[in-house]
């Protein structure tokens, strides 16, 4: 049960951007980007060592500003993207560039005891993503399991395509997309679906959400009112293509099947504030994260719309194994959507939740005070799943 | 001695003598010498001993000696005189025994003399006689010799001569029936017929009987013929008719067939009294087209088709006098008339078929052939088939009956309906008509619960809407006076809350009381139908309490969180005040009025629970959890309002470039206005509730110790290269000592929890929108001045004031961070603003 307890790791910033390591599949790492409007803004590369319970950080400068996304590249272990603003002469404006890590980070990577007094190293800038004529970056987001060449950013109300050329060091919108209508329109968050050959996006402005067709920029659906109040986040089911799971400041999480917007498949109201943060298991569809302004983290096992079958067939190799693990016999009986865990290590907003790419059972929460909080999935679960 | 004789002197004829005791006794001692015991009186002990001289074993030897042993010599001489004297007496005894007796013996041998003189004579007389005798017979036998001859002859003639009028009777049969024909007495033709017709039957090889037999054949089929038709027009008496079946039957006419006739007969007129059931059915929908539709051209066949289509919403139109439509005839005078034409001459139908048919005293070959049983079967075949129609029909009839103003006119109806019906079970005590006319009334009797349930649920509705116009006019008044007068006009609207929800649930109670008066008139002693065990039981239980009441209270309920389910996606239809007052009716039903109305009800129907039935506590349960939920929704509601406004002044402005705060933002009073005017609206319906207890001044002291000590603990450090940590450090230690808040939490049935709910809303949406932004110097200064001002007013309203003032130090902190040039303004200034404000 040990094993089971939250590792925390304090940053002295706020920070609300986090992102798992996507293209490194053996080591457990995630990216933590802070915000301060005074100091030097950093990006933790936080690296968990599962088998001693013991964190390692790295910190890299990255000095264009405070930073409120982080994308990582899906091919290059390298390259990351970072949406942030820059102030300037009284001036507020959202910017994404690609970045790269420097080659050697790895290398000083094993803490001295005095950390400040190593000048940490800088991020290396590969391209800007210029946006001067769309407006303010919210997002930017990878082809997933791609090559590394293609982006998507969200700026303001429009929909950019980008082509990162020359081993990433150009960008170039390649198409773009622009949502009409009245009132100011703007994109809070997004997702690239991982499904149908990564040609679908969706996001979400205001209490909407659309999807978008890449191949021809036009939107194929819209969710309108699809939270009482404004959407905050979005993911895709990892294995069936038509699910999509939103949350927001109504304080629900509601599962959608795209071919079927009238209602949510179902309704998750879990949290006692807006839920800022949701998030698929890479593997295992039924484990979803919400992180919510409530200060909670909430695990949820929503059986009944996984990929993953009710109550598998017990075999005989099953059986040998649940002997094995005496205590577990308990998992025989079907699953029920419920709620696995609330994590309360939070003391404040939890603006971020993710998991590990490298180990499923695994992820980590980001809250507004600077506080990354890395928690398992309990044990006993984790073998019902399995086994 | 002396005894002896006594002993045998009684009963003896006494003598003309002078001395009777003598005389009998020498009677008495002849007698006994002759051994005649005097009247049987053998059982006297006759003395054995021979010493007794008077007894037959007398021994004079023995006597002697017994004397002289005994006696001395004067006894033995007063013996011998006494001896001497008794032999003298018993001498002159038989003398005059032997004299009066010998004159009888005399006169007795003089008649036997005589006797035989005249016997003599006699014999001589009979003799004669005998042989005169004896000559009378011979003379007898002589004369009936001679008639013989004669007297066969007679009997003869007489033989001949009935058998010539039987023959008579034949020929003249044809004539004869034909007459009877003519005159129509057709039982005396039939008779006739009857006698003659074994008679013909077995002559019938002889021509001239041939030629009788098939004119008889032929006027009787005559006659059958004219029976049947008779009995076919059936406009004859209900005598009449029993005696042409009579006479059919035994004109062998099948029975079958006859009954046959005999029903269809009756079934094409009971298919009148049916058809003009139907009509009146129908004529009243076509002629309801018209209005309906307003074209009155073209109410051809197929709108009156569609007519029962257009009858649904002309029913439903919310009328709230909720009378049927007056232009057709009412339900009692269709029943009644159905009954009337119908039932009646059902009824006499079964009674005179079964008088024909089956209670006829059965004779002859005719008790054979089981008539009664076939005759039954057919009549129960006949009865149901013609009921099945009448009770479509009446149903039908029953299913227009939407409206549900007078339910004692149905009640009646179907009263009247159910009782005649009565009237055939008597007649007919098998057959299945009352017991599906029960039925019918049973499901009259459900189907017009399930409209007095839904005329509640649209009764309640509409309230509904009548409150919401109510609560929305007020409010359009509001919105003309503007926005300083809002709270002022919010008081002189709201008032009217309170007064709506006891109008509101007032009318409903009176509603439901209403509807349970009428209800209950199915179950009124004098109703036939209300003792049938559905009556007393499941209607009452199943249908009245869970049925009707326990589903109005639950679809109140249900009505209730709909409006919180389908109002939250978006964004809140319907207006606050409702959710309010919805919520108090429902915790007004949880506390009082749910076990009120079930009360009422259990006592009006006495229901006798066999089923399970709701309970109160479930039902108040259920109220409670929606009276919570609304009020929850209120909060949110009302939360989210406030929240909007305050998100749009923090996303809408330019933080960075703002100018130095002069004042305090129009949007900062709004929301305290809001929370004022929510507040007294709270206020009028749930009472205010506990706060912890504050200080005397508690806006300026507690804002003074935030904005003192803790501001400059939180900013001052930020200008040193080491101060993150110590910002944090310092927010972290002031979380570890105050509870975690759980924002949309729910609130609990007083004014001041409700309160809390909404600020905190309010107040965590104004943190998380702030920490979103970036600012400015003066950014930072004019959130510090909103946030005073909210410090000032919001106190007062919520139950833990450091709640309020958490959040707020939280906001400007968070402001703080988000401050390209964090440099707060002094308190003073602050004050001085709001104040101002």
């Amino acid at each position: 049960m040990e094993d089971d307890a939250p590792v925390i790791y304090g940053l002295e910033f706020q920070a609300r951007a986090l992102s798992a390591q996507t293209a490194e599949t053996d080591a457990i790492r995630f990216l933590v980007g802070t915000q301060s409007l005074k100091f030097e803004n950093q990006i933790h590369i936080i690296d968990f060592d599962d088998e001693n319970n013991i964190i390692n950080k790295n910190v890299l400068l990255h000095q264009a500003g405070e930073i409120w996304h982080i994308g990582t590249s899906p091919a290059d272990k390298g390259v990351l993207t970072t949406c942030y603003n820059k102030t300037s002469d009284c001036k507020v404006t959202g910017c994404a560039a690609v970045w790269r890590m420097p080659a050697e980070w790895e290398s000083g990577s094993h803490e001295s005891p005095d950390d400040s007094s190593n000048s940490p190293q800088t991020l290396e800038l590969l391209c800007h993503l210029d946006n001067t004529a769309h407006g303010n970056m919210a997002c930017v987001l990878w082809e997933p399991m791609g090559d590394g060449k293609r982006l998507i950013s969200l700026a303001d109300n429009h929909v950019l395509l980008w082509d990162l050329q020359e081993s990433s060091t150009k960008s170039a919108i390649s198409s773009s997309a622009t949502l009409e209508g009245k009132g100011q329109l703007k994109f809070t968050s997004g997702k690239w679906s991982p499904h149908h050959n990564c040609t679908q996006l969706a996001t979400a402005n205001d209490t909407a959400i659309r999807g978008w067709d890449i191949r021809s920029m036009s939107q194929i659906y819209c969710i309108e009112n699809a939270h009482g109040q404004l959407v905050r986040d979005l993911d895709f089911n990892p294995n069936k293509q038509y699910y999509l799971a939103s949350c927001g400041d109504d304080c629900k999480v509601k599962f959608w099947d795209v071919r079927n917007i009238g209602e949510p498949v179902k309704t998750l109201e879990e949290h006692s504030h807006w839920v800022w943060s949701v998030r698929y298991n890479h593997s295992h569809d039924q484990l979803v994260l919400t992180g919510s302004s409530d200060s909670r983290v909430i695990l949820s096992n929503m059986v009944s719309i996984s990929s993953e079958p009710f109550g598998h067939l017990v075999d005989e190799d099953d059986l040998s194994d649940a002997e094995d693990n005496g205590q577990e016999e308990k998992c025989k009986e079907p699953l029920q959507d419920s709620i696995i865990a609330t994590y309360e290590e939070h003391e404040d907003s939890v603006y971020a939740v993710e998991w590990s790419s490298a180990d499923p059972w695994l992820f980590a929460s980001l809250s507004y005070d600077g506080r990354l909080v890395i928690n398992r999935v309990p044990r006993a679960l984790k073998y019902r799943i399995l086994l | 001695m002396d005894a002896d004789i006594s002993a045998s002197a009684a009963g003896s004829v006494t003598p003309p003598d002078s001395d009777p005791g003598r005389k009998r006794r020498a009677h008495g001692m002849l007698k006994h010498y002759y051994g005649l015991n005097e009247e049987g009186k053998t059982d006297q002990p006759e003395s054995l001993d021979p010493c007794d001289i008077n007894g037959p074993h007398f021994d004079p030897e023995v006597f002697l000696n017994k004397l002289r042993k005994e006696c001395s010599l004067a006894e033995l001489m007063d013996q011998e005189s006494c001896m001497v004297k008794q032999i003298r007496a018993l001498d002159s005894d038989m003398q005059t025994l032997v004299y009066e007796n010998y004159n009888k013996f005399i006169s007795a041998t003089d008649t036997i003399r005589k006797m035989k003189n005249d016997f003599k004579k006699m014999e001589d007389e009979m003799d004669c006689l005998s042989t005169n005798m004896a000559a009378i017979t011979e003379f007898s036998a002589r004369i009936s010799g001679t008639l013989q001859d004669q007297h066969t002859q007679i009997t003869k003639l007489s033989g001949v001569h009935t058998l010539l009028r039987k023959l008579q009777f034949l020929f003249e049969l044809p004539a004869r029936l034909n007459k009877c024909l003519e005159l129509q007495a057709y039982a005396q033709a039939v008779s006739s017929h009857r006698r003659a017709r074994c008679v013909l039957q077995q002559y019938s090889h002889m021509p001239s009987f041939r030629g009788i037999q098939d004119d008889c054949h032929a006027i009787m089929d005559q006659l059958a013929q004219q029976l049947r038709q008779k009995f076919r027009d059936g406009g004859s008496s209900a005598k009449d008719l029993s005696e042409c079946v009579e006479l059919l039957l035994q004109l062998d006419e099948p029975a079958e067939e006859l009954c046959d006739k005999f029903l269809s007969h009756a079934q094409s007129r009971l298919e009148a009294d049916l058809l003009g059931l139907e009509a009146e059915l129908r004529v009243p929908v076509s002629a309801s087209v018209p209005i309906t539709s307003g074209d009155p051209a073209s109410s051809s066949a197929s709108k009156a088709l569609a007519a029962p289509a257009d009858e649904g919403p002309a029913g439903s139109t919310p009328s709230r006098t909720l009378l049927s439509p007056t232009s057709r005839t009412d339900i009692l005078e269709f029943i009644d008339r159905g009954c009337n034409e119908f039932v009646s001459s059902l009824c006499l139908v079964i009674a005179s078929y079964q008088e024909l048919f089956i209670n006829r005293p059965q004779e002859g070959e005719l008790a054979s052939k089981n008539i009664p049983q076939m005759a039954n079967g057919k009549l129960h075949s006949f009865v149901d088939a013609l009921a099945v129609r009448y009770f479509t029909l009446v149903e039908r009839r029953i299913q227009e009956e939407k409206g549900v103003g007078d339910n004692s006119l149905l009640v009646r109806a179907l009263d009247r309906f159910h009782r005649r019906l009565q009237a055939v079970s008597k007649l007919l005590p098998g057959s299945a008509v009352p017991s599906q006319g029960t039925e019918i009334v049973v499901r009259a009797a459900r189907e017009r619960i399930r409209q007095y349930l839904s005329a509640l649920q649209s009764f309640y509705l509409d309230s509904l809407t009548d409150v919401r116009q109510a609560l929305a006019a007020p409010r359009l008044s509001v919105g003309g006076a503007g926005v300083a007068g809002a709270g002022a006009a919010v008081k002189d609207a709201s008032p009217s809350l309170p007064d709506l929800l006891t109008s509101l649930s007032g009318s409903i109670l009176n509603q439901i009381k209403s509807v349970l008066a009428s209800v209950h008139l199915f179950t009124a002693k004098d109703i036939t139908f209300s003792n049938k065990p559905y009556f007393k039981g499941a209607f009452c239980s199943e249908g009245v309490r869970e049925g009707l009441v326990v589903s109005f209270i639950k679809f109140v309920c249900q009505s209730s969180r709909q409006f919180c389910e389908s109002a939250g996606d978006r964004g809140g239809t319907t207006p606050p005040a409702l959710l309010l007052l919805l919520s108090r009716l429902c915790l007004d039903y949880e506390t009082s009025t749910i076990s009120y109305i079930l009360t009422l009800t259990d006592e009006q129907f006495l229901v006798q629970h066999h089923s399970p039935v709701t309970a109160v506590t479930a039902l108040c349960s259920e109220a409670r959890e929606a009276a919570q939920k609304l009020l929850n929704h209120y909060v949110k509601v009302q939360g989210l309002i406030i929240s909007q406004m305050l998100r749009k002044s923090v996303e809408t402005r330019d933080w960075v470039n703002t100018i130095e705060p002069r004042n305090v933002r129009a949007v900062m009073k709004r929301v305290v206005e809001d929370t004022t005017s929510i507040d007294v609206q709270v206020g009028f319906l749930y009472e205010e509730g506990v706060r912890k207890a504050h200080s005397s001044d508690s806006s300026k002291r507690t804002f003074s110790v935030y904005s003192s000590s803790r501001q400059q603990a939180r900013y001052a450090p930020s200008y040193t290269p080491s101060a993150p940590m110590d910002t944090n450090l310092l927010s972290n230690i002031h979380k570890l000592f105050s509870e975690r808040i759980d924002i949309f939490s729910p609130v609990e049935f007083n004014k001041v929890s409700v309160l809390t709910g909404i600020i905190k809303i309010s107040l965590k949406t104004f943190l998380e929108c702030v920490r979103l932004r970036t600012f400015g110097r003066y950014g930072l200064q004019q959130i510090q001045v909103d946030c005073h001002y909210l410090q000032m007013y919001l106190w007062r309203f919520v139950s833990d004031e450091n709640l309020v003032h958490f959040l707020l130090d939280e906001i400007v902190g968070s402001a703080a961070h988000r401050c390209l040039d964090p440099a707060p303004m002094e308190q003073s200034v602050i004050e001085v603003i709001c104040e101002r404000g």
